[in-house]
């Protein structure tokens, strides 16, 4: 007869160790899928608000495709606009979306296929005297926004903005509304500032001037008063907006501009596509990056999603590929055992608490950067460190309190106009 | 047309005149001139302005600046040039119109617009603020489950989305045809009328009953089942022959009904029979000469069997003797087997000896015992045989003998039993009691007990009990030897594995300080560690124990010996010493203190202690060897174990000899070579953040989190995750419902006054916050409340006080 025993082999039966570390940054795949079918650079994309699989996508062609992330294939493609989708948005309801292109319409879709026998056409179509660069929709009512020369409030039923919201002219390239005070308006234009809108009041409400243009900002779906703007200037900044004279954080990590920002819905982290071909999440309180993700062939990346169940990241690039990662690397997809999910709760806790060790610490830093990302962020460290050197010794040789010093986080604010 | 003659005129006038009066008279005559032409032409000319004199004022509209210097005041200038005018009613109205203070102008535009949006800054910008408590405790929460807001997943009803959905292509609308001519139910039913017309046929009741019936049979067929499947295996003869007598009157009775009613079918039937018999016999004279053919080979085998019994007897018998193995001893059952070893002969062996008869009975008894199924046949066989009745007594005393025994052996089975035993001789079932490690008391009881009496009178027949009954009668014999073998297998191992694991060196070493030469002594452990480590009889062990207590006693004397040797240095260096301070006394002579100190402390042998302590520290670095016996690997076990030799040889490792000291010609250092620098690389050179001192970081580290030291819910709070999320679920961003409310007094939480106020309040509000908190940590709500000072929203503070009336805002926009 055969005896089984418990094995109590020493080589199976071991203490949590640094191994466990090893073995989190070793499973760390976080690259799922790639959702290809684009004909051009991905210029825009919109989450859906109802459903977890389905996210739209808009290229620079002016084609828009609907994906199914489940299956991982395109089930909808639309030939939208000429020339690019500059912006994209769901409504809140989830029946229908909105997109603005080059050719100054601004267009509602179903969201659903048309029947049998239906054509493929939009609801409504709106032409307008200028390019709209940018779409985003209320969280509640039945009111968007789009901007371009100006921000413009629209009502769903008519042809003509509600009103128009002006500070000066120039091209505003993002809009969004407050996803919690889902009355305040957030926008960046090309004159390098941001703007605050109350739609109540059909008012704008504050101007930050920074040193470099502002491409998008995303509000945090949890703190009100919240948002991050990802700057030309390789950083993000992160303002409270009741006090915009200087950032609440700075981050900075990438080596080019950072040409859009996504919230996670629990707005703890955010994520954020780059020109320098990677996106890095972001804890909000932290100043610089918990994870980089970038494959070889992904080029500049233009738009980037974090998904509302908080689980996966989609980014949409340049080489006219939408990539499906996992928020947390190294997490194990699917159903997990009670057993699992307590070693794995364990297993972070243990992370948690011995993180400051020094191997440890090397273990969960390390990542692996291409050549040119490494050498980039050599080289803006040398210059970084110049410039300091530089400031340091022009205080040394000049009158005591004549070269103040100016903390990193004022640094990049020009002004702020009431 | 005027300017170029104004222009030359002067210029003129410059170049001619000389003299200045000439020049004023030239002047008027001029303009003279220029009026009579002026006044020639038809057309009335206006007359232009005329600038004689440079001036700091120049007027527009035509004043001259005559009066420069002078100031004119308007009440002069509105006084008549007659005392008497009717200007007076102006006058009353220009003193009120410079009474009332002038309007100030219009603000700009810009101006306008920028006012309006710092207003609506301020109004907006309050309104954000009234998150700022909400977002700080999700800030500081322990744990934040999403999505906020667990909305129950709605189904909708399918009558509703199929009647939603249209069939349009030609493939749907065909499919959709086949479905309505079925008539497909798509409602609650889910049952087409055909499907119900079919169950309306069948009542509950009947339906029931009908059940009820099913399992009825079902379970009668089960019974049917085991019984015969019993009835298959039993092998008894006898009982296979009453089986069959039965069944012959059976059919004997039926036939001879048979012949009442039909005489004809009977005499078929009777023709039937006899065929069949003869075709049964013919086949049982056939089966009877195969199987003597068998027989004879088979004859050939069983010495063999026997002999291959014989070893495995004595394999079995073997391990009881050592007594050691601690499953034997362990189990109250282990006794078992000698009561029932003395039993087994009444049972098994009786066979062998006894008539076929006895034994028949005896089989059957067994299964009477085992099939209580089969009682009532056992009945109706004590019914037919009237003999048995005599047995049967024997048979009850036996059963209650059997009874009493089982409770001994507890869980032995009777099955297992009889076979096993069975096997043994009788010899070794005799034999085995004395060498078994049989406690005394429970041999003893045997010896009381009435069970071997029983088994005397019962196995009077048979050559061997009687050796048995001695053996188990002077039972009081084996606790003697029990008592042996527990000394020599108890008390031993003990002994063995102290030495073993002391390590001698270790103990020597500490407690005699001063030794000249560790290399002897360590040589002298050794020894004394084979020799005690020998195996041999536990006599012989003993000597050896007796040996070794010698030696250790004379390692003692060794050991004082060379301790008052230490105290004979210690005391010649003490008598240096002592020396010492005197001469620096009388040396420095002034510092009278100092002498005085070292005279109090003469006493104390401050070098003899440094080079003990410089000696503990060598035997503390020394490498020691490693013990890797592991005492039952390899060999039998059992309580008197004590690893060979040999063994202790092979698995006693001894380290390299330790790299010299770095003070080892320094007789006044202790160089400590503790510090592990390849220890540094792995541990936390900087105090972490949030840490103030290092006892808190240590602290934090020396805390345990996993399952193996806490209990299982502490474990789980512990590693509990600090954001939870559902899977599938979308995450919707925060609003006004999701924010519980934690203060049951107030309606809102997000009161927009209730986060500034708080603020504004120090001391007793903050403090039932802290406790409020999810994480119930006492530390980050105290610093909550200066933390929430420090953040810039304090300054919106008075602002908001101010306005009271606000309060009632946020509230309205969430009844929206």
């Amino acid at each position: 007869m055969r005896v089984k025993v418990l094995s109590r082999n020493p080589d199976d039966y071991v203490r949590e160790t640094k191994l466990d570390l090893q073995r989190e940054r070793v499973f760390a795949k976080p690259f799922l899928s790639s959702l290809d079918g684009h004909r051009d650079g991905v210029n825009c994309m919109a989450k859906h608000p109802k459903s977890l699989s389905t996210v739209l996508s808009g290229a620079c062609d002016g084609e828009v495709k609907i994906w199914n992330l489940t299956k991982r294939q395109c089930i909808r493609t639309i030939q939208a606009h000429e020339g690019f989708v500059r912006g994209m948005c769901a409504r809140f309801c989830g029946t229908s979306f909105f997109t603005v292109g080059d050719d100054k319409t601004v267009k509602q879709w179903k969201m659903e296929s048309p029947e049998y026998g239906e054509e493929e056409e939009p609801i409504h179509t709106i032409l307008g005297k200028t390019v709209y660069t940018g779409i985003d929709h209320h969280w509640k009512e039945p009111v968007f926004a789009t901007c371009g020369h100006q921000v413009d409030i629209w009502d769903e039923q008519r042809t003509s903005p509600k009103c128009s919201l002006t500070w000066g002219f120039d091209s505003i390239s993002s809009v969004k509304f407050n996803p919690i005070e889902t009355y305040l308006l957030g926008s960046c234009a090309s004159d390098r500032n941001i703007v605050l809108y109350d739609m109540r009041k059909s008012t704008p409400l504050k101007k930050v001037i920074l040193n470099m243009r502002t491409n998008t900002l995303c509000w945090n779906p949890m703190e009100a008063f919240i948002f991050t703007a990802a700057n030309e200037d390789y950083n993000l900044y992160t303002f409270d907006m009741r006090f915009l004279e200087s950032p609440v954080m700075v981050h900075m990590d990438h080596v080019s501009a950072v040409l859009d920002v996504d919230y996670s819905p629990t707005g703890k982290e955010f994520v954020s596509a780059s020109f320098d071909k990677s996106i890095r999440i972001f804890p909000v309180d932290k100043g610089h990056s918990r994870e980089v993700y970038h494959t070889k062939r992904m080029q500049h990346v233009i738009t980037v999603k974090w998904t509302s169940d908080n689980k996966y990241i989609l980014c949409g690039s340049d080489e006219m590929n939408i990539r499906l990662w996992k928020a947390n690397a190294s997490e194990k997809l699917g159903v997990l055992a009670p057993r699992e999910k307590a070693a794995m709760n364990y297993n972070q806790k243990l992370k948690e608490k011995f993180q400051f060790h020094p191997q440890i610490r090397r273990i969960a830093r390390h990542r692996h950067l291409p050549k040119s990302i490494y050498w980039q962020i050599k080289e803006q460290r040398i210059m970084r460190e110049a410039r300091r050197r530089k400031e340091m010794n022009r205080r040394k040789h000049s009158k005591p309190g004549s070269v103040p010093f100016v903390p990193e986080r004022k640094k990049h604010i020009v002004a702020v106009v009431k | 047309m005027a300017e170029p003659e104004q222009e030359q005129e002067p210029a003129a006038a410059a170049g001619s005149g000389s003299d200045s009066e000439d020049g004023e008279d030239g002047e008027r005559r001029h303009r003279q001139l220029l009026e009579a032409i002026s006044a020639l032409s038809g057309r009335k000319r206006r007359k232009l302005a005329e600038r004689s004199e440079a001036s700091g004022q120049v007027s527009e509209f035509n004043v001259s600046c005559k009066g420069a210097g002078e100031k004119l005041v308007l009440s002069e200038l509105l006084q008549p040039i007659h005392p008497k005018s009717t200007l007076g009613s102006v006058r009353k109205e220009l003193a009120r119109v410079k009474q009332k203070a002038a309007l100030e102008l219009p603000l700009s535009k810009e101006e306008a617009k920028r006012v309006v949006r710092e207003a609506a800054y301020v109004t907006s910008s309050k309104d954000v603020g009234k998150w700022q408590q909400v977002v700080l405790q999700n800030r500081r929460a322990e744990q934040l489950v999403f999505p906020l807001r667990q909305d129950i997943a709605t189904v909708t009803p399918l009558e509703r989305v199929t009647s939603a959905w249209k069939a349009r292509t030609p493939l749907e609308q065909e499919i959709f045809g086949l479905l309505h001519k079925t008539q497909q139910p798509i409602t609650d039913p889910l049952l087409t009328p055909e499907e119900m017309a079919s169950v309306q046929a069948m009542s509950l009741e009947e339906a029931r009953r009908r059940r009820a019936e099913l399992q009825k049979a079902r379970a009668v067929q089960s019974y049917y089942e085991a019984k015969a499947r019993r009835a298959k295996r039993i092998k008894s003869k006898k009982y296979h022959r009453v089986l069959k007598k039965s069944r012959r009157r059976q059919a004997l009775k039926e036939f001879e009904q048979l012949h009442k009613s039909d005489p004809a079918a009977a005499l078929e039937r009777l023709e039937e029979l006899e065929q069949l018999r003869m075709q049964a016999r013919k086949a049982l004279q056939e089966q009877l000469a195969r199987n003597k053919e068998l027989m004879q080979k088979v004859q050939v085998e069983p010495p063999k069997e026997e002999l291959c019994e014989v070893p495995e007897e004595d394999t079995t018998a073997l391990p009881m003797p050592s007594g050691a193995n601690p499953w034997m001893l362990g189990k109250p059952s282990g006794l078992a087997p000698e009561p029932e070893a003395q039993e087994s002969p009444r049972d098994d062996t009786v066979p062998g000896a006894v008539e076929n008869k006895d034994e028949m009975e005896e089989e059957e008894e067994e299964l009477s015992e085992e099939e209580a199924l089969l009682q009532d046949f056992e009945q109706k066989r004590r019914q037919r045989t009237g003999n048995s009745e005599g047995h049967s007594k024997d048979l009850g005393e036996e059963l209650e003998a059997q009874s009493w025994l089982s409770l001994l052996s507890a869980l032995w089975s009777d099955y297992f039993y009889p076979q096993r035993v069975g096997a043994d001789e009788t010899e070794t079932g005799a034999e085995q009691p004395r060498d078994s490690p049989v406690p005394p008391d429970c041999a003893k009881e045997l010896g009381d007990s009435p069970v071997p009496a029983d088994c005397a009178e019962e196995l009077g027949d048979i050559p061997v009990p009687p050796v048995c009954a001695e053996e188990l009668g002077d039972s009081p014999v084996p606790p003697d030897c029990a008592k042996e073998l527990v000394s020599a297998g108890l008390e031993p191992p003990p002994q063995a594995q102290e030495q073993l694991l002391l390590s001698e060196q270790l103990h020597r070493v500490q407690t005699m300080e001063d030794m000249e030469s560790l290399a002897k002594e360590e040589l002298v452990e050794e020894q004394e560690k084979l020799v005690a480590l020998r195996p041999g009889k536990r006599a012989r062990q003993q000597e050896k124990a007796r040996t070794g207590d010698r030696h250790t006693k004379k390692v003692a004397a060794k050991r004082k010996m060379i301790s008052l040797e230490a105290v004979l240095d210690g005391k010649s260096q003490e008598m240096d010493y002592s020396s010492l301070p005197v001469v620096l006394e009388e040396e420095e002579g002034g510092i009278e203190q100092r002498g005085m100190i070292t005279e109090a402390f003469a006493g104390d042998d401050v070098v003899a202690d440094f080079r003990r302590e410089k000696r503990k520290a060598e035997e503390a670095v020394k490498p020691q060897p490693v013990n890797l016996v592991l005492p039952g690997w390899g060999e039998w076990g059992g309580t008197g174990l004590k690893p060979s030799a040999r063994k202790v040889k092979r698995f006693l490792i001894k380290p390299p000899p330790a790299p010299p000291r770095k003070d080892q010609h320094l007789p006044h250092v202790i160089m400590s070579e503790k510090r592990n620098i390849h220890a540094a690389a792995h541990q936390v050179s900087e105090l972490p953040f949030p840490f103030e001192r290092h006892q808190q970081f240590e602290q934090s580290i020396r805390m345990p989190v996993g399952a193996t030291w806490n209990t299982q819910r502490a474990f789980q709070k512990l590693t509990a995750p600090r954001v939870i999320t559902r899977t599938g679920h979308i995450i919707q961003p925060i609003s006004a419902e999701d924010v519980p409310d934690t203060a049951p007094g107030s309606g809102a939480r997000l009161g927009g006054e209730g986060m500034p106020e708080r603020k504004a309040v120090p001391g007793k509000k903050a403090v039932p916050r802290g406790k409020a908190m999810p994480g119930g940590k006492a530390v980050p709500g105290k610093k909550a409340v200066p933390g929430g000072k420090a953040v810039p929203g304090g300054k919106a503070v008075p602002s908001r006080r101010a306005v009271p009336g606000q309060k009632a805002q946020p509230r309205q926009r969430r009844a929206r």
